[in-house]
């Protein structure tokens, strides 16, 4: 799976890297792993805004681990 | 904390309102207030101009005439070049001088991080400031700029907001809250703040904590940026917009119908923002009538209601 690790940055970068693996990619899975709540909650507004759902977000090591997916 | 306090304090830091009110005589009472941050864009000149009509937004708010101001300057003098800061302070003091206020003074600190703002005083007749309290039902709520500032200023971040878009949204940041505050003295306004930090759904609850009374917002009655919306649909949203939702939304009922990109606009810190005023219809709808006739934005956004739950609606 792809991923996106986004630790470590401050809004908007984990958006922006966020929806430009999601353009590339089209389709599938992809893991992004942030540190805040705030991208928690804008990466899920990325993602749904190009039809991706949010399979999974999980606490991980002090930040969180999003699993998008468009089939 | 207790404070030091006088019977001539009118509005002091218990009430934690726009500004502090002292009584000077039956006639006259001084307003004062201080603000300053970091830059919100890049041009240092249009920064100036913001950060003083922020400043000066607060003696509006407290239904006063600002009168004098002091520059307040945290500058890194040994990275950055001084034309950045002469190009600040000719914005400030083009934006005071649009105010009819004298700036009188001011101070400055090297700094790691630049910092701009300044400290404004003005007058006001004692028997009328206006303040955060006294919200009335069957008021109606008047907003005088649109909302969703901080929303593009985070797109203007990312570099997907074009010049145009920039434009606006610095003009909106940079334009006085006076044309609308001179307004106010021919109307009944029961209870009057600015939009700023909070935003608009926290600086609302503010007014209806303890006001005995709720509020119903008309969703698409709000004046927004549209571009704002589609941002926040992409995920663009600053922080403090979560934390604003996460500290107030308890107090919020949201109809099915309010998309979630609105509400977050609702929640969206913004920088100098417009005035939010209570008043009674018929007044808000003759103050709405003149700011838009002399080109301002002012629009009828909600209702204050007799619910005692003291519950901000939106529908």
């Amino acid at each position: 799976m792809a991923t996106v690790d986004a630790r470590g940055l401050s809004c908007p970068q984990p958006v922006l890297l966020a929806l430009g693996e999601m353009k590339k990619l089209g389709r599938g899975a992809l893991e992004v792993l942030v540190d805040t709540d705030t991208s928690v909650e804008n990466v899920t507004r990325a993602a749904e805004s190009l039809g991706w759902s949010v399979k999974e977000t999980q606490p991980e090591g002090g930040g969180y681990r999003l699993v998008l997916e468009k089939s | 904390m207790r404070f030091p306090t006088d019977e001539n304090v009118i509005v002091g830091l218990e009430r934690a309102d726009d500004a502090g009110v002292y009584r000077v005589s039956e006639e006259l009472a001084l307003i004062q207030t201080v603000d300053f941050f970091t830059p919100v864009v890049d041009d240092p000149y249009a920064f100036g101009q913001i950060a003083a009509a922020n400043a000066l937004s607060d003696v509006y708010a407290m239904g006063g005439v600002p009168k004098t101001a002091m520059n307040l300057v945290a500058f890194p003098v040994k990275e950055m070049d001084l034309s950045i800061l002469r190009a600040i302070l000719q914005g400030g003091i083009d934006k005071i001088r649009e105010a009819e206020v004298v700036l009188i003074g001011g101070h400055s600190v090297e700094d790691k991080e630049l910092k701009y703002g300044l400290s404004v005083t003005g007058f006001v007749h004692p028997r009328r400031v206006l303040t955060k309290k006294n919200l009335r039902a069957g008021d109606r709520l008047v907003l005088t700029k649109p909302l969703g500032t901080g929303i593009v200023n985070t797109a203007i971040k990312a570099g997907l907001a074009d010049a145009k878009l920039v434009e606006r949204v610095t003009r909106t940041m940079a334009a006085l809250n006076r044309a609308a505050a001179e307004r106010l003295a021919a109307f009944r306004v029961h209870a009057c703040t600015d939009v700023t930090g909070f935003g608009l759904i926290g600086h609302l609850a503010e007014m209806v904590s303890g006001s005995g009374t709720s509020v119903h917002l008309e969703a698409a009655a709000i004046p927004v940026f549209p571009e704002a919306l589609d941002f926040a649909r992409m995920g663009l949203i600053p922080a403090g917009a979560h934390r604003n939702r996460e500290f107030r939304e308890a107090m919020v009922d949201f109809d099915r119908g309010v998309s979630r990109e609105r509400q977050d606009v609702l929640f969206d810190p913004q920088t100098s923002g417009g005035l939010l005023i209570s008043l009674p219809a018929e007044d808000a709808g003759a103050l709405c009538a003149q700011i838009r006739q002399e080109g301002g934005t002012a629009a009828m956004i909600g209702e204050v209601l007799p619910d005692p739950a003291e519950r901000i609606r939106v529908g």
